[in-house]
């Protein structure tokens, strides 16, 4: 089962090492991690994707609770949440392929961000199976490069990840 | 007032009201251990950094208290390692000072450096590198905070040699709060009443007891708990001492190398009230065939603890003496001798503890003889083999904290450092070390630091002549290919413990066992027992390691 967690911690040197050990001491596969400051910027928000039973899912959680500079963990999988991935891909584009790689990034409503003399760079945020649809699509005109900021993930409504817990 | 950093950190301990300090100097150390110099803090000097961290574990264990260790930079504090990872497996409280290279060389591949925080995270509750000198004092203070709170553990301090020398205005810190740690005590009540109501329901009860129930303080409770519902009890390794073994509801240790008839009545109890222990593999044997019958009450302060192996009916989370405390209230009063405690009763008279009694001195002799001649009353420490489940089995505790052993890392030369350590904290005590002629030799150079500072440990080698249990499963389970196992090569250990200025007493005859016994504990020295021993003496009974808990070997096939 696939899971989307949101741990708060403390925005200090070393937590990421400690979060990353944490995973690879007890041999848990982590399938996107994304950090970043909050509006508290004394605290970090990391969104860790990661795969397992519930068993699994359990002790992660009470592992990450127990470190120290951990303040909050929060598994999204019975929650509405939104999830969202930004990628940004350099596709090679010349005269022939230029229009219709321009048409498919209407319909994904991506952007445009570089223009080189053979090669494009499409911004696209979406969550994973957009963002899966839309690399899938552009691969036959060649991609050259290509770089994901990893999944963040919120509540919808009102409710915060430090109400809950 | 202004302080120094190393001010700073001498001041901070003595306020925390630390006595004593195990370590070794270097370097980038050498501004703290100028302020050390005229403090009032006692400096023992161990001979290796390992020996220092497990001399800290051991009077944490011996007394409660927060052992501390003081290690310089790069080798220095790599060499804490394995005490720190023991400890933390045991969680056991203790600070470990580190010194560092100074913050502009951090992470220069300086002299004498390593990342000792990066190194210790996996084997640390918490670590911390100050490099700005005013969070000091601060920092000193959540360390000992976190070091004794929730489940206990190690924290590792780094201190980079120009933070010991900078300068800050010094007060300490009266309260600590961190707003990500806040350990949970008190049980929840609803879980309690319902784990009351279980133990009233329960035909065929034992109780599990653990570190938890030591480090919580909760032998009382447990005592009142077990006569109240008339509980037959059963320990880990960590657990021995936190129940009387001469009590009539005591089964023995669970496990590997438990009594037959605690595996027995695990394995047959319908209900299993676990306190402040985890369910090691060490304990369960085969976890699929682990007491099929069993609902599971699981009390321990560390969620993760519960349901990691083992999956628990009724998990209360909190503090052993506080919920185990409220718990007795709700339990009904038994008094009945049932057909459970009359089974346990004929386990009990079927698979006592026993080993050839001939003319021969055996290990176990030695450890029945320590037993009788300290009346129970020492303190046993012990190294990792066959020494140490020898230990469990043949000396009666009957007090908390009166067995210090490698419980979850299994590290072999723990028992002399730590035997030094508890003999600092408790002075008016026997402290027995027994041990290996294998697992001696790991830390031996703390013959040393025992002599010069005249701490009377006594040791008890159990010299075989082999690493005994690494012997025996060869012996069991590879046809007697006895690969790596020998220990040729030994030294006198009487001259060697002569060389150093402590006493040494050679034993060959069971005869002799007691007399050398009495001998060593009048003699205000360290003492050297080299007991030349029965060398293929096995430990039994065993499970064997996949085997579920009452596939138990009483022998050699």
């Amino acid at each position: 089962m696939r899971h989307a967690i949101s741990v708060l911690v403390e925005n200090k040197a070393g937590v990421l090492a400690r979060i990353a050990n944490l995973f690879s001491a007890r041999g848990y596969n982590i399938d996107s991690l994304a950090v970043g400051e909050t509006e508290d910027p004394s605290i970090s928000r990391m969104t860790i994707i990661v795969r397992g039973d519930e068993r699994i899912l359990e002790q992660i959680e009470k592992q990450l609770n127990k470190l120290v500079d951990v303040i909050r963990v929060s598994d999204f999988i019975d929650t509405e949440h939104l999830e969202r991935d930004l990628i940004l891909v350099k596709v090679s584009a010349d005269k022939g392929t230029r229009s219709e790689i321009l048409q498919i990034v209407d319909i994904f409503r991506a952007k445009i961000v570089d223009v080189g003399s053979n090669s494009l760079i499409i911004e696209m945020t979406g969550n994973e199976e957009k963002i899966k649809a839309f690399v899938e699509i552009v691969k036959p005109f060649g991609i050259k490069e290509m770089v994901r900021t990893g999944i963040v993930a919120m509540a919808r409504g009102n409710k915060k990840i430090a109400d809950s817990g | 007032m202004r302080k120094t950093g190393a001010q700073i950190l001498i001041e901070s301990l003595l306020k925390e009201k630390v006595e004593i300090v195990f370590g070794i100097p270097g370097g980038v150390f050498l501004p703290t251990f100028d302020v050390l110099y005229d403090s009032p803090l006692r400096f023992i000097l161990t001979r290796h950094e390992q020996g220092a961290a497990h001399m800290a574990e051991g009077y944490s264990r011996a007394s409660g208290r927060v052992g501390i260790c003081f290690a310089t930079s790069g080798p220095g504090a790599t060499n804490l390692v394995t005490g720190l990872a023991n400890a933390n497996m045991d969680s056991i409280p203790m600070i470990a000072i580190t010194a560092q290279v100074a913050t502009n060389l951090i992470g220069n591949d300086a002299f004498q450096e390593a990342d000792i925080t990066g190194i210790t995270r996996p084997v640390t509750k918490h670590n911390y590198l100050v490099k700005d000198v005013c969070n000091l004092a601060r920092t000193i203070k959540e360390a000992f905070y976190i070091a004794q709170t929730g489940r206990p553990g190690p924290v590792l301090i780094d201190l980079p040699v120009d933070v010991q020398k900078a300068e800050c205005e010094f007060s300490y810190p009266a309260l600590v709060d961190i707003r990500s740690y806040r350990p949970n005590y008190k049980g929840h009540p609803g879980q309690i009443k319902k784990a009351a109501e279980l133990i009233n329901q329960a035909e065929k009860p034992v109780l599990y007891i653990g570190g938890g129930v030591i480090t919580s303080g909760a032998h009382k409770e447990i005592l009142a708990l077990a006569e109240k519902a008339q509980l037959p009890v059963i320990w880990t390794l960590m657990g021995i001492g936190a129940f009387p073994s001469a009590h009539d509801l005591s089964l023995g240790m669970v496990g590997m190398h438990g009594t037959s008839s605690a595996n027995h009545a695990t394995q047959k109890s319908d209900l299993i009230i676990a306190v402040g222990a985890r369910f090691d593999d060490r304990v369960t044997g085969r976890l699929d065939k682990f007491a099929p019958g069993a609902k599971i009450i699981h009390v321990d302060i560390d969620p993760t603890s519960i349901s990691k192996n083992i999956y628990v009916d009724v998990p209360i989370v909190g503090d052993a003496r506080i919920i185990i405390e409220e718990l007795v209230k709700l339990v009904a009063k038994k008094t009945k001798m049932t057909d459970w405690h009359k089974q346990i009763e004929i386990w009990k008279k079927d698979f006592p503890l026993t080993y050839k009694k001939d003319g021969e001195l055996r290990a176990q002799y030695v450890i029945e003889q320590i037993c009788e001649v300290t009346k129970g009353n020492g303190i046993i420490t012990t190294e990792v083999g066959q020494n140490q489940m020898w230990s469990t089995q043949f000396f009666k505790y009957k007090t908390p904290r009166s067995f210090i052993s490698s419980g979850g890392l299994g590290t072999m030369g723990f028992g002399f450092p730590a035997a030094i350590g508890a003999k600092v904290a408790c002075p008016e005590k026997v402290v027995f070390d027994i041990a290996g002629d294998g697992s001696i030799q790991m830390n031996i150079q703390e013959l040393a630091t025992a002599a010069h500072n005249k701490i009377p440990v006594k040791v008890a080698i159990l010299n075989n002549g082999y690493l005994g249990m690494v012997r025996q499963w060869q012996q069991m389970f590879y046809k007697k290919r006895y690969s790596g196992t020998v220990l040729s090569g030994n030294p006198d250990f009487v001259k060697l413990a002569e060389a150093y200025g402590a006493v040494g007493i050679r034993v060959e005859k069971k005869s002799d066992v007691k007399a050398a016994i009495q001998k060593a504990i009048k003699i205000d020295q360290p003492v050297f027992l080299d007991f030349k021993v029965e060398p293929e003496e096995n430990v039994f009974p065993m499970v064997p390691a996949g085997a579920a808990l009452d596939e138990i070997l009483q022998g050699v096939a």
